[in-house]
């Protein structure tokens, strides 16, 4: 029994760093059909941007603000430079534009920050947390606190102003938004820096307890597209859900099968999602009259 | 209101407008009508601002719109029902009625809403499904009052009868007619030459990028060139 409590709160934890990839994708996914698969990226750039004003000398709350504001702007950066400029191209092109991105991100990182693997101290201590048996680290708690709020967040956001639907409205029918008076370009710019700082965010809250190097984006990106394909492209509450889903899933995988195999969890998870559910699980089944 | 002059567009290195002078005054409905292909909807477009004009320039209430990108000029009360409707299909349709005011957000919003539901009552029945479930001519009502959401003191229409049934399309040219007691001037773009023509001041005829005639709209409904070429009488 505190076997299986043990498993489920490790998964959990993961999975709320997924779930935080996820909403990532979801937000742009909204504002431009676009999977932007640098997203991982920004999970690693937020770590080692804290890791860097942390070694520097700045105290470990400021050097997490700064680390989620300056890849935010590199998100508004990646949109000017790489995705605005091939407006007008196919999504499946823009998609293509991100994974350049995310390898030029990932090569810069390995020059500026080098190859070694970097960690800060957790955010309340390193005492585990006993739970019937089971342990949980505080800075667990605060990844699952971080993706929640996020969650509850955009949520609001996109349901209860304006703004928001105005992010929904452009992903839906960009000229219409531009008809009503959308600045479209503004909700672009709007959507990348969301997204990167929540990315971002995810690597602040995640470092401590898995460290960071320059590559560990990757992994992110792709566990975090399962979730988000698991729960419903484009819909926060499926970003939420999948995300914890899919970490409970590699939890289990790695503890009654083989940690060796946790990974494969987010694959099969793919494919099952795209034989079997392509929607997703809270995703909306695409109904329009022509 | 609106004056044109001059206006070219090209889509890539292929012109389709080429050189159009057309005024809208204030209070007036003014119809361009022609065939398809004629170069309608890229007038339109243009004086939206969602294609970029080639040459030629576009006044609005005394202000050149060029470099004005599409989203501003809503706000300067130049309102488009594009072609196809373009609605949110995913948002429900109160969403899309609130969105048609996203540049507002005083009590006026609410009480324009309430003015298109009791304009199209169907959309009050169904304010909360998804726009994309409306029929075509539930659509096309949608568009309209999602346009006239945002205060619109010149509304472009595009084609608002095309695809659907006579009585709808009746329904829908009471309602522009009656955009008038609401001090909103109309440029009315139409395939439906008699229709548009019958609730119009003045009408245009396009013809392959160019304008052709021009005139008060009870003499072009007698002319018989028009009454030959795009009336079927």
């Amino acid at each position: 029994m505190s076997e299986l409590l043990q498993f489920l709160l490790s998964g959990v934890t993961v999975g709320a760093v997924y779930a935080l990839v996820a909403l990532g994708f979801t937000i742009i996914y909204n504002a431009s059909d676009v999977v932007n698969f640098a997203q991982g990226e920004f999970v690693m750039l937020g770590g080692m941007i804290t890791v860097m004003a942390y070694t520097a000398g700045a105290p470990l709350p400021l050097a997490a603000l700064a680390a989620v504001l300056a890849t935010a702007a590199l998100g508004v950066a990646m949109n000017k430079l790489a995705i605005e400029p091939a407006r007008g191209a196919p999504v499946v092109s823009l998609v293509i534009i991100t994974i350049g991105a995310s390898i030029f991100i990932r090569g810069a990182a390995q020059l500026v920050f080098g190859k070694q693997i970097h960690t800060f101290p957790a955010f309340s201590g390193d005492d585990p947390i006993r739970i019937l048996g089971a342990t949980i680290l505080p800075q667990s708690l605060w990844v699952i606190a971080g993706s929640v709020a996020v969650f509850v967040g955009l949520w609001l956001f996109f349901t209860r102003t304006l703004l928001g639907r105005a992010v929904l409205a452009t992903s839906n029918n960009r000229l219409a938004a531009q008809l009503v008076g959308i600045n479209t370009p503004f909700v672009m710019t709007l959507s990348f820096a969301m997204s990167a700082g929540i990315g971002a965010l995810a690597g602040v809250l995640v470092t401590p307890i898995t460290m960071t190097s320059y590559d560990v984006g990757l992994a992110f990106a792709l566990k975090g597209f399962a979730a988000a394909m698991l729960g419903g492209m484009g819909n926060p509450k499926g970003a939420l859900v999948g995300g914890f889903l899919l970490g409970v899933l590699e939890g289990l995988t790695a503890g009654y099968i083989s940690s060796q195999y946790k990974d494969a969890a987010a694959f099969i998870v793919i494919l099952a999602v795209l034989f079997f559910l392509p929607q997703g699980l809270f995703g909306r089944k695409s109904t329009d009259r022509v | 209101m609106l004056l044109v002059e001059g206006l070219r567009a090209r889509y890539g290195r292929i012109e389709v407008l080429h050189g159009i002078d057309l005024a809208v005054n204030s209070g007036e409905i003014v119809t361009v009508i022609g065939a398809n292909g004629a170069g309608k909807t890229t007038l339109l477009r243009c004086l939206s601002g969602v294609h970029p004009a080639a040459g030629g320039t576009i006044t609005f209430r005394g202000d050149n719109l060029s470099g004005v990108p599409a989203w501003r000029r809503v706000g300067r009360g130049l309102s488009q029902s594009p072609e196809g409707r373009q609605i949110f299909t995913n948002l429900t349709v109160e969403e899309n009625l609130r969105l048609g005011a996203y540049l507002f957000a005083d009590d006026r919003v609410e009480k324009d809403m309430q003015d298109a539901f009791q304009m199209f009552p169907i959309l009050k029945e169904k304010r909360n499904l998804a726009a994309g479930g409306l029929s075509g001519g539930q659509q096309q009502m949608l568009a309209m009052a999602r346009a006239l959401m945002g205060r619109p003191s010149c509304l472009l229409l595009d084609e608002p009868s095309m695809g659907l049934a006579p009585i709808i399309v009746a329904q829908i040219f009471d309602v522009v007619k009656g955009l008038k007691a609401l001090d909103v001037t109309v440029l009315l773009v139409e395939q439906n030459a008699y229709g548009a023509l019958k609730i119009a001041d003045r009408g245009y005829v396009m013809e392959t990028g160019r304008i052709t005639m021009n005139g008060p709209a009870a003499e072009l409904i007698a002319d018989p060139r028009i009454r030959e070429a795009y009336l079927g009488i």
